[in-house]
């Protein structure tokens, strides 16, 4: 018997993304935004969600991505992570959110140890969703790392 | 109550009633009076250790706690005298029962012949002859045989609930001498009203006995929290001091206090006229501090939401709805100020933890080192408090380890052989300074200055102010190498407590004269949730400048600013002061206003300018924290949410001008 889990898909460039619906509190579009000075560029300020100031963070920039155009399709993916013990609630920029979908075990594979734009230790499997392949990342060890890339160096992305 | 709640509720009592075993051990062995009410503290803490450890499972430390029980027992009965050793040993058996507790809960096991060897003490104590009783101790008519009490006895009402018994009271008394115990029952309610788990009787008892008051209280030791209690000599000729001797009131937090102030007040005059009182318990409510954070968030958030509803009501200009809102803000205020104190507590908390360093550090390193602690009693934000502690710690084992010099070194200078730290709080205006003063060797500026110029922090002929000079060693950088502490006697890690007190929106400043000794002076707000702000803007940014910063505003037209040895310069009354522009300094896209205003700030002693666009105003500041994902930021030390639902930047004053002046500038102003 396999569990079946929820999840929420987002795009970078072409590139397709899986996050556990139960670390999405809720997905806002992308208005105004409080910049933190001297703050590294993806840091890129924080916003007001019912009254509380939540950090954001760039998606594009943490990857190591060159930064999107920001259209109206953009949102903020608010996550709740738990980093060194600690919940811990972020925004998380995309370039669009798409839909739910549920995976059951079975149809996430491993992710490959070659040939990979993506550091493995970030990834939690590859789901296929018809034509598609999506990478299931691990938000807490995405966003626990203080690397600045994520993408495996040389590796080039065709961003659109 | 489920069982695990059971057990947290001992937990975390425990570790009170360990931190008042540490208290009460230490003050004995500081020997300055008030033995008899040490030894009831530690009775009484060991006592409800054995007690609810055995009920919540706890056996090792149950049975632990009863051989130290027993041995105090005995120290009251006056069978045990007060030593040095027993001291020693009721801080060793306070450790000993926080090992056992760990281990109890998964960690280390207790090391047995711990255990063996402090069962040993106690049994080499308790074999000492039996000595005679001490005056304080003992009866106080001695000699003069039996005296005639009156006791009056009203117990809380709960005393049932909490497992009292009033009958084994009277066995108690009875075993003491002849007595006539009646029951009152004039305060037994109606049936409607009659709440059958409470007590409502009252006692008036006549006891002919040789016992001591003292002793007397004693038996009602358990059950005196609360109730009113009043023992009192029926024949005063044959008793030292007349009047009422002891006196409790009756519940109610306020006059529970006073009572207690009362009878020691009456103790300590009938035991000995120099003692000195313990801190005293006060009534309390538990309450776990999440709930309070909670209902501290909450109040912000109300906070924030009055200041909505006002700005969006003076648009309507209404008088219907300006009556109430006005109404609200002055209820909402009065609110954050009550829920802002509850969390506020007193210093002394967290001082009892450096008695206990000071004694162990002492030891260590063979220095005789007293403490001396003013101020307990000064009140700080509990999140302010948390924080405090490791850079307190850190300052003190600076002081102890490199301060104060060797019994040898201080006799030889005309000191004496005791050195001395002194710890104190007081509150000032809207801060709290906190001071660590000691009296050994004080900073060695010859050391201190070689050192920054090999370092390359100050020119070799640079004049220096002795404050400029200290303030080199709270630089990173300055005291990572070991090598200061052996010439200097100072500044390991003083760039970490500086950041700890930067953090809490402190300052820190030093004090010192060669062979008289240092002092660390920090001064810290009062609270972390909401400050006094200025409100202002540059380009489409808010930013809030902490008001107790803020020393006046002026006007800047573009004329008047002049660049100097690279730094922003402004005249302020005939003054040339440096100025930080926020729109460069924060990158702001756009042009500026032909008119900037200069907010002028105060850090530490220097003034300097902020310059921005408009100057909206004060501003009640909820402050939220920006979180780990900003921890590196220097110039904003948090955020708050607008009226409008914009987010506002807190300014980190010492962080700007760092970062403006930058590590060379700040070089050359401490070289000028």
């Amino acid at each position: 018997m396999h569990a079946v889990n929820q999840y929420i898909t987002f795009k970078l460039g072409n590139e397709l993304f899986a996050v556990p619906v139960k670390q999405v509190r809720e997905v806002l579009e992308l208005g105004a935004l409080t910049r933190v000075p001297t703050a590294p560029p993806y840091m890129r300020g924080v916003v007001n969600v019912r009254g509380k100031a939540i950090p954001v963070v760039d998606l594009r920039l943490r990857f190591g991505l060159p930064a999107g155009p920001g259209t109206v399709s953009s949102r903020i993916l608010v996550l709740e992570l738990l980093l060194d013990g600690e919940a811990t609630v972020l925004g998380a920029i995309a370039d669009s959110v798409h839909e739910v979908i549920e995976l059951g075990q079975g149809a996430i594979n491993p992710p490959p140890t070659i040939a990979m734009r993506w550091r493995s230790e970030f990834i939690v499997g590859m789901g296929r969703r018809g034509e598609d392949f999506l990478i299931i990342l691990d938000v807490n060890a995405v966003f626990a790392s203080e690397q600045l890339a994520l993408a495996e160096p040389g590796a080039a992305l065709a961003a659109g | 109550m489920e069982p695990n709640r059971f057990i947290e509720t001992f937990l975390e009592e425990s570790g009170e009633l360990l931190a008042s075993i540490e208290t009460a051990a230490l003050h004995l062995h500081g020997g300055t009076g008030g033995e008899r009410e040490a030894i009831d503290q530690l009775f009484r803490a060991l006592h409800t250790l054995k007690g609810s450890g055995a009920m919540c499972g706890f056996s090792a430390v149950a049975a632990f706690a009863h051989e130290v029980e027993t041995l105090l027992d005995e120290v009251r009965g006056g069978k045990v005298p007060v030593t040095a050793e027993l001291a020693g040993l009721m801080l060793a058996a306070g450790d000993h029962i926080r090992s056992l507790l760990e281990a109890d809960q998964g960690g280390l096991a207790a090391d047995e012949t711990v255990e063996k060897s402090l069962l040993e003490r106690i049994r080499a104590l308790q074999a000492a002859a039996p000595m005679p009783s001490t005056p304080a101790m003992a009866a106080p008519a001695g000699a003069a045989g039996a005296a005639e009490w009156s006791i009056e006895f009203r117990p809380e009402p709960s005393i049932l609930r909490q497992g009292g018994n009033p009958e084994l009271l009277w066995r108690e008394l009875r075993e003491l001498g002849e007595c006539v115990v009646t029951g009152h029952r004039d305060e037994v309610p109606v049936l409607e009203e009659l709440d059958a788990e409470s007590c409502y009787f009252w006692w008036s008892i006549r006891l002919r006995t040789t016992a001591s008051l003292p002793q007397l209280r004693d038996v009602f030791l358990f059950v005196e929290d609360g109730a009113h209690l009043v023992i009192e000599p029926l024949a005063p000729e044959e008793n030292p001091s007349p009047g009422p001797l002891a006196r409790g009131a009756e519940g109610g937090e306020e006059s529970g206090r006073e009572g207690s102030a009362a009878a020691k007040a009456a103790q300590d005059t009938q035991a000995a006229q120099d003692t000195k009182a313990l801190p005293s318990r006060e009534a309390t409510v538990r309450v776990p501090a999440s709930r309070l954070d909670r209902l501290v968030n909450l109040v912000g958030e109300l906070v924030m939401n009055q200041s909505r509803l006002a700005s969006a009501a003076a648009q309507f200009r209404s008088p219907e709805l300006a009556g109430p809102v006005e109404e609200i803000e002055r209820l909402v205020g009065e609110l954050r100020d009550d829920v802002l104190q509850i969390r506020m507590m007193p210093i002394g908390s967290i001082f009892g933890r450096f008695r206990r360093l000071v004694h162990d550090l002492s030891r260590q390193l063979g220095k005789e080192i007293e403490l001396l602690t003013e101020g307990e009693e000064t009140e700080l934000d509990k999140s302010i408090l948390d924080q405090l502690g490791e850079p307190l710690v850190h300052l003190l084992r600076n002081s102890i380890d490199h301060g104060i010099e060797d019994a040898g070194v201080r006799e030889a200078q005309g000191k004496p052989r005791r050195g001395t730290v002194r710890l104190s709080a007081t509150p000032r205006g809207s801060d709290v300074l906190v001071m660590i003063e000691d009296d050994g060797a004080g900073l060695n500026r010859d050391a201190i200055r070689a050192k920054a110029v090999a370092k390359g922090l100050i020119a070799a002929d640079a004049q220096l102010s002795d404050k400029d000079l200290w303030q080199l060693i709270l630089l990173p950088g300055f005291s990572t190498a070991a090598t200061i502490t052996d010439v200097s006697g100072r500044g390991v890690g003083m760039d970490v407590v500086k950041r700890q007190i930067d953090a809490l929106r402190g300052t820190l400043t030093l004090e010192s004269e060669r062979g008289k000794g240092t002092t660390v002076l920090i001064a810290l707000p009062l609270t972390l949730a909401i400050i006094d702000g200025l409100l202002v803007e540059s380009g489409d940014s808010q930013y809030i400048i902490p008001m107790t910063a803020v020393t006046e505003n002026v006007e800047l037209p573009a004329a008047e600013r002049c660049l100097r040895n690279g730094r922003n310069l402004i005249a302020v009354r005939g003054e040339l002061v440096p100025f930080v522009d926020l729109r460069e300094s924060f990158g702001i896209a756009g042009e500026p206003p032909e008119l900037s205003k200069i907010v002028l700030v105060r850090y530490e002693d220097q003034r300097v300018g902020l310059v921005v666009d408009r100057v909206m105003g004060t501003h009640q500041t909820v402050i939220q924290a920006l979180g780990r994902f900003f921890r590196t930021i220097q110039v904003i030390s948090g955020c708050t949410v607008m009226g409008d639902g914009r987010v506002a930047l807190v300014l980190d004053i010492a962080g700007l001008v760092r970062a403006a002046n930058g590590p060379e500038t700040e070089r050359r102003r401490l070289a000028a």
